[in-house]
């Protein structure tokens, strides 16, 4: 037995031993790879699937892209303009781009990738309705069946990323992920890990950071431990204890941008009592959004006083009225709508019960928490919650068969860099899967119309108020937090910048520190 | 400290077990066609009952798969529309299943609803994954529990014996969860020696295997004590000693083999628990695995996926049995059933 124990013993220092040095030669060595870790998985090579990965690891580039402060920037397009009709958008590309494996960035390669792009219903295209794509020599032409303004926006999306016609295997799928950014794919080891190095073909100045690994890490504890511990440069994804772990530990610092994207309630105002725009009010003025906030996203700030966040400066206005917490004008208003409080403190009407199910989703572990201090506040006004976290097609699922009463989503305005799509679509009359449901107002279908067709700067920006003051009064949506995206970033890293759209992690334009 | 054990104790019920070479090929013959029935039962049982359990789950299939495939941003009717479309999710279930069971039997496995992966390549990474961590942590678990085991049943209620009691008490009651991110904190975080997370390299994997090994080590290291202790009380191993053999042939031959007679059907329990347990584990530490595999797959309703790796775990399972019936009738050949009437 003695012997046994000895070989054990043996077996388990050298596992350590071997770990450790493994470990160690991370930390010693001089910094070549930039470590990342987030909670995003990869499980398939398609652009409109998990594509987002590889614009942001800047492997794959789309026509247009957007810079910093979200507007419109040449990608592989260094140029582009419409017809005067608007039903055609030809893009000119830049010049001498090639891909990774060599191949030259033609009209007809773009084209290709523009065409799969539009028949895949996910993707944002495939709602531009294209009627073809046409190609001649360096430019490509999108022929459209109705007039868009928003298709330059619409091609900064993931899922229109140019492959090479080597990245396809027989069957059509993508087989590999062959790009033009400045970085190259070395590996991919699905679902978890992927690894690029600095591309010799890439047109632009040779980024200072060698070579990249992302690792998807599920559990934001876990991330957060890879932060402070520093086995990852940088981290996204961490949960409020986890920030304030970083925020207590050296050589990591927290960098963050408010991201477009607004947690609110979507409300069916074809339910007995939503329908009353009254009721919708008193709920809105049941929630105290700063506790919320405080509470749930460590950030007072974040509450929403309207509902889209002070970063898309066109589309928030200085003038409306904001959102405001007033627990006995919230009473009122559902008196006002006929709802009188019981004896068991939940309000009635006609005898029925003012009782409510809240659907949301765990994909943002913000969600499941926010619902339950709603559900805390509603309870307050006599409206009682039942709170179904699921999953998020349960949403447009509920939306389509009309069961859904009420969701908490995390809706982000800018999917595209001009909020104009995702305003239309979230506006669409009658209602739309992560919009309103079963709501219309003529004043905002004719302002989201002239600004899909064009106006001046003036009736645009009129439009635009319009949009946000009837969204306020009418309220079929309940804005409750604006959202801040975060990550840690060792201090091994220079030049660090968040993308609010996430377009990118920019990682070509930062550098080891000194 | 576990309780006492249920089992029949090996030295009352029939005399030691006598070390022969030959062991009765009727024996290992009945228990491979056994085991085999076994195996197409459960795979046949296991693809229908996941099949209609998937169909039973609330929520709309489509609108899943159009879920895990484009996350929650991009998943809306169109593309759920899309994706009952190109799968066919409208046909009738009987039918689909019936192209499923069709293309088992030619061992195809299909492809996978979300990542439209040949589900073969995909439940093979998990499974290696799995199997690599279920076997290291089941390696550290025998070596580190039957040591402590075998230590603390030379002097029942001494020293060494009260200190094993106290580890079987702490690992048992410390949850995986809680003993993962222990050994994260302390030493990956604090000390720096290994990664916290990653898959497929030596030291990504001892952090994870630790975790699960030193929780089922608790366990081996009880049951081992405790089968230890009867045997060395047991009147043939008294008798063994009488007729003057040394203490090491006594242990060699009688005690080692007649407690494994106990232990390795008790092993192969805990394999099995192993395999389907290190879900958390998976999660904690970003190991690829069958849990990983199979929660996903689940919440996607990825049904290729998840009869796929049902099934891998169903006849894993047959398996082990099938090594501990094996490994049972070489440690212990006496005829049992039908064999001792005739």
């Amino acid at each position: 037995m003695h012997r046994r124990t000895a070989v054990a013993a043996l077996a388990a220092s050298l596992a350590l031993t071997t770990g450790a040095c493994a470990a160690t030669d991370q930390r010693t060595a001089a910094p070549t790879t930039l470590r990342v870790a987030g909670p995003f998985e990869v499980h398939s090579l398609e652009p409109a699937a998990d594509g987002e990965l590889f614009t942001r690891l800047e492997v794959t580039e789309t026509l247009v892209t957007s810079d910093v402060r979200g507007q419109l920037s040449p990608g592989l397009a260094r140029d582009w303009r419409p017809s005067s009709d608007r039903t055609q958008w030809t893009f000119d590309l830049v010049e001498g781009a090639t891909f990774h494996d060599g191949t030259p960035v033609t009209g007809e390669v773009v084209a290709v990738s523009l065409e799969r792009a539009a028949q895949e219903p996910a993707s944002p295209l495939a709602d531009l309705d294209v009627e073809g794509v046409d190609s001649a020599g360096q430019a490509v032409t999108v022929r459209l069946a109705a007039p868009a303004l928003t298709l330059p926006a619409v091609l900064t999306h993931y899922s229109t990323a140019v492959l090479a016609p080597g990245s396809y295997g027989t069957d059509g799928r993508v087989r590999s992920v062959i790009g033009t950014g400045p970085y190259a794919i070395d590996e991919i080891a699905l679902p978890s890990r992927v690894s690029t190095t600095r591309a010799k073909q890439w047109r632009g100045k040779a980024p200072a950071v060698e070579s990249v690994q992302f690792q998807a890490v599920g559990r934001a504890e876990t991330r957060a431990l890879m932060a402070v511990s520093g086995q990852a440069d940088v981290v996204f994804g961490l949960e409020p204890a986890g920030r304030s772990r970083v925020d207590a530990a050296d050589s990591v610092r927290m960098e963050s941008s408010l991201q477009p994207r607004t947690l609110m309630l979507k409300l069916n105002a074809d339910h007995p009592a939503l329908a009353d725009v009254r009721v919708r009010r008193a709920l809105s003025l049941a929630l105290d959004r700063p506790a919320m906030a405080q509470a749930v996203l460590r950030e007072q700030d974040l509450a929403a006083t309207q509902l889209l966040p002070p970063s898309l400066e066109a589309w928030h206005s200085t003038e409306v009225a904001p959102l405001r917490h007033d627990v006995q004008e919230a009473r009122a208003q559902l008196a006002a709508a006929g709802w009188a409080p019981g004896a068991d403190g939940v309000v009635r009407k006609d005898g029925t019960k003012l009782e409510l199910t809240l659907l949301t989703y765990p994909d943002r572990p913000e969600l499941p928490a926010l619902a339950t201090a709603i559900q805390a506040e509603l309870a307050k006004v006599g409206v009682a919650v039942r709170v179904d976290v699921t999953n998020s097609s349960e949403i447009p699922a509920g939306q389509k068969d009309g069961s859904l009463e009420m969701a908490l989503v995390a809706k982000h305005f800018a999917l595209v860099s001009d909020p104009l799509v995702d305003i239309a679509a979230v506006f669409a009359p009658g209602g739309s899967d992560w919009g309103v449901m079963n709501w219309q107002d003529d004043d905002m279908d004719q302002a989201v119309k002239a600004l899909l067709t064009g106006t001046s700067e003036q009736r645009g920006a009129q439009a635009r108020e319009t949009i946000v003051e009837t969204a306020q009064a009418e309220l079929p949506l309940v804005p409750v937090a604006w959202y801040r995206m975060n990550a840690a970033v060792s201090d091994r890293v220079d030049g660090f910048v968040m993308d609010p759209l996430e377009t990118t992690w920019r990682i070509s334009g930062t550098s080891w520190a000194r | 400290m576990t309780g006492k054990l249920t089992h029949a104790e090996p030295g009352t019920a029939s005399p030691p077990a006598r070390p022969r070479t030959g062991v009765p090929v009727r024996m290992l013959a009945g228990v491979l066609a056994r085991r085999g029935v076994q195996a197409v039962s459960v795979a046949l049982l296991v693809s229908v009952l996941c099949f209609v359990i998937t169909l039973r789950l609330p929520g709309d299939a489509a609108y899943r798969i159009a879920a895990g495939r484009y996350g929650s941003d991009l998943v809306d009717s169109e593309s759920a529309a899309a994706v009952r479309t190109e799968l066919g999710l409208d046909r009738p279930a009987w039918v689909q299943l019936g192209d499923w069971l069709g293309s088992l039997v030619q061992l195809d496995l299909g492809r996978s609803l979300v990542t439209s992966r040949p589900v073969a390549q995909e439940v093979a990474f998990y499974l290696v994954g799995t199997l690599q961590l279920a076997t290291a942590a089941l390696v550290v678990a025998v070596v580190l529990g039957t040591g402590l085991g075998v230590a603390a049943a030379r002097r029942p209620g001494g020293l060494v014996d009260r200190l094993v009691a106290v580890w079987v008490a702490s690992v048992r009651a410390v949850p995986p969860f809680l003993l993962g991110l222990l050994l994260v904190v302390v030493v990956s975080a604090q000390l720096g020696l290994l990664p916290a997370v990653g898959h497929g390299t030596a030291a990504s994997l001892v952090l994870p295997v630790t975790t699960l090994g030193a929780g089922l080590s608790g366990l081996v290291a009880g049951v081992t004590r405790d089968t230890v202790v009867e045997v060395h009380r047991s009147e043939w191993v008294r008798f063994a000693r009488t007729k003057g053999l040394s203490e090491r042939w006594v242990v060699l031959r009688h005690v080692v083999r007649n407690a494994a007679v106990v232990l390795v059907p008790y092993l192969g329990v805990q394999a099995v628990v192993l395999v389907e347990g290190v879900v958390v584990v998976e999660s904690l530490f970003s190991w690829q695995g069958l849990g990983h595999a199979l929660v996903h797959a689940t919440f996607w309703r990825d049904v290729p996926v998840l009869q796929a790796t049902a099934l891998v775990l169903a006849l894993l399972v047959v398996t082990v049995n099938t090594v501990v019936d094996l490994a049972g009738v070489w440690l212990d050949p006496r005829p049992r059933g039908a064999g001792v009437a005739s």
